[in-house]
């Protein structure tokens, strides 16, 4: 009897460490795969032209990928700048000053827009932001516009990062011990003086590293964006020009690239961007979350 | 007798939720004198504390009734002025909570709250009040660097000093030596008696020891409710309620 319970024992715990490895290992030989079939498109491309050359033609062997990487950023960037105000404010809201009611009910609210699906997000933003983008760039600046833009692209991922950074600020400011803001109090400190001296700069890093979570994410997101960016390869003049980012363009290129040569191996070259750059963004993120909750903060 | 204290506590009731924390206590605190709050743990010691520099503000489902009175205000009162009370009473708690910057700037922080700007002054009333708690000496050379470098002990110490430079009357401590060791615990203990030239000082203690040491006036609580306070000598050594008579034999802790 012993035995078997012996070795039972022993082998469900090496089938946990197998899974939990091979999801590990999942990732590196993903990043291989990748690697390997984008070697292709170095044998006639430089990663120079490649990274900053402007000329998309496929037909023509030219992949110069300069203005997708410069509508992703531009589309990740304006959507942190909108989403990170918003979220560090409403995380502060809800973690220091809310009602505990409405607090729970507003976490799992947001927690409910975490996991709306992406293409759901598209059609909002088709039905409502991209009209109202072209409504507002008429009105202000008298532009006649589709409104398929950056600055669509960018609200509609704003409101998809917004659960991201509202979520982890929200854990971080419940992990800064009540007695901290008590020494604060005692001290003559009002409500806001405390979360602005005391809270916030106990937590500091760890928002740099929510927004960095919210970067990667609006770095990698695909469906909504494409749904209301435009999708033109240029550089944009202003926020109401469209943009076409990478993602979106590994997704609207898939089906149709096994009849060109090397067509394949540059849009895997793509994801392979998209996977390192996102990788690193939470590793990073990840590291700095991980020594706070371990160290407390200096 | 009830009126003539420092800080004057009247029939302070404090619940949480549905549990009664507080019952019906009132008592006078003498004025720079060190009074220790002693009783087992649970009894409403710290709810006591915090309820006379109003912290139990922070906490969810709190609600009281009552009046305490600090210099003729009563601190109860919803029209008060919270944040200004505040700063009349220094704190100190169990464990030191130093705030996440330098040394330098822990113990400017109040001041800087309450409006002093100048360079020039806060080094001045750092120093003042490092020197204060005898700290100044080992921290000269790196007032800049975190707090939280500190040990513990030079920790507790240093939030004695940022407490004592918003000029506070009262000090207010949560059993402000468990988790220190011997050594430093001595240090805080002779501090205090120091201290009590020029502030009103109440200590929250489970150590009988202590509040044999330190205390000239003693509080004994037992399930949130006042048993009996009265000169430390006469409640140490003529305790008159049974209560009190075995909690200083140590019958029950």
């Amino acid at each position: 009897m012993f035995k078997i319970r012996k070795i039972k024992d022993k082998l469900s715990l090496k089938i946990i460490l197998i899974i939990a490895i091979s999801f590990n290992l999942l990732l590196i030989v993903n990043f291989i795969l990748l690697s390997v079939k984008s070697e292709k498109i170095f044998e006639s491309n430089s990663l120079f032209s490649l990274l900053l050359g402007g000329n998309w033609q496929p037909l023509g062997g030219e992949f110069g990928l300069k203005y997708f990487i410069a509508g992703t950023l531009f589309v990740t960037f304006l959507s942190i700048m909108l989403a990170a105000p918003l979220g560090i404010l409403c995380s502060i809201f809800l973690a220091e000053y809310a009602p505990k009611k409405i607090s729970v009910l507003s976490k799992s609210i947001i927690d409910i827009f975490a996991g709306i699906p992406s293409v759901v997000y598209g059609i909002w933003g088709v039905i409502c932001i991209v009209p109202a983008v072209a409504g507002v760039a008429h009105k202000l600046f008298g532009l006649n516009i589709t409104g398929y833009s950056l600055l669509s692209a960018s609200v509609v991922l704003s409101i998809m990062i917004f659960p991201i950074i509202t979520n982890i600020v929200i854990e971080l400011i419940e992990f800064v011990p009540q007695e901290l803001r008590e020494v604060s109090y005692s001290l003559g400190a009002t409500r806001w003086q405390t979360v602005k001296h005391v809270v916030i700069r106990k937590i500091y890093p760890g928002i740099i590293a929510a927004i960095i979570l919210g970067l990667s994410r609006a770095f990698g997101e695909t469906m909504a964006v494409m749904m209301v960016a435009g999708n033109v390869a240029a550089m944009p003049r202003n926020v109401f020009d469209p943009v076409y980012t990478l993602s979106a363009l590994i997704a609207n290129n898939y089906g149709e690239m096994m009849s060109i040569p090397l067509y394949d191996s540059a849009v895997m070259f793509v994801s392979l961007v998209l996977l390192v750059t996102v990788v690193l963004f939470n590793s990073i993120a990840r590291i700095i979350i991980h020594r706070i909750m371990k160290n407390g903060i200096k | 007798m009830i009126d003539n204290g420092h800080i004057t506590i009247k029939n302070l009731n404090v619940y949480y939720g549905k549990e009664h924390a507080l019952k019906d206590v009132s008592i006078a605190i003498p004025d720079k004198k060190i009074t220790a709050i002693i009783g087992p743990s649970g009894c409403g010691k710290s709810t006591l504390l915090k309820s006379m520099n109003r912290l139990v503000d922070c906490m969810d489902n709190v609600r009281y009734t009552g009046k305490i009175f600090v210099d003729g205000e009563d601190m109860l009162d919803p029209e008060v002025e919270v944040i200004h009370l505040r700063k009349k009473m220094g704190l100190l708690l169990q464990k030191p909570y130093p705030l996440p910057m330098s040394i330098f700037d822990n113990i400017a922080y109040g001041p800087r709250i309450h409006g002093i700007k100048k360079k020039k002054e806060l080094t001045e009333i750092v120093e003042h009040y490092l020197k204060e708690v005898a700290l100044w000496d080992e921290v000269k050379n790196r007032l800049n660097s975190p707090a939280s470098m500190l040990s513990i002990g030079q920790q507790q110490r240093l939030c004695l000093a940022r407490g004592l430079a918003v000029k506070p009357e009262v000090i207010l401590c949560d059993e402000p030596t468990s988790s220190l060791d011997p050594i430093s615990s001595q240090h805080i203990e002779r501090k205090f008696i120091e201290l009590k030239n020029d502030y009103t000082i109440i200590l929250v203690t489970h150590v009988l020891r202590q509040a044999k040491k330190l205390a000239d006036y003693v509080i004994f609580m037992y399930l949130g409710e006042l048993i009996e306070h009265g000169p430390a000598e006469q409640l140490f050594n003529d305790p008159q309620h049974e209560l009190t008579k075995g909690y200083i034999k140590g019958v029950f802790t």
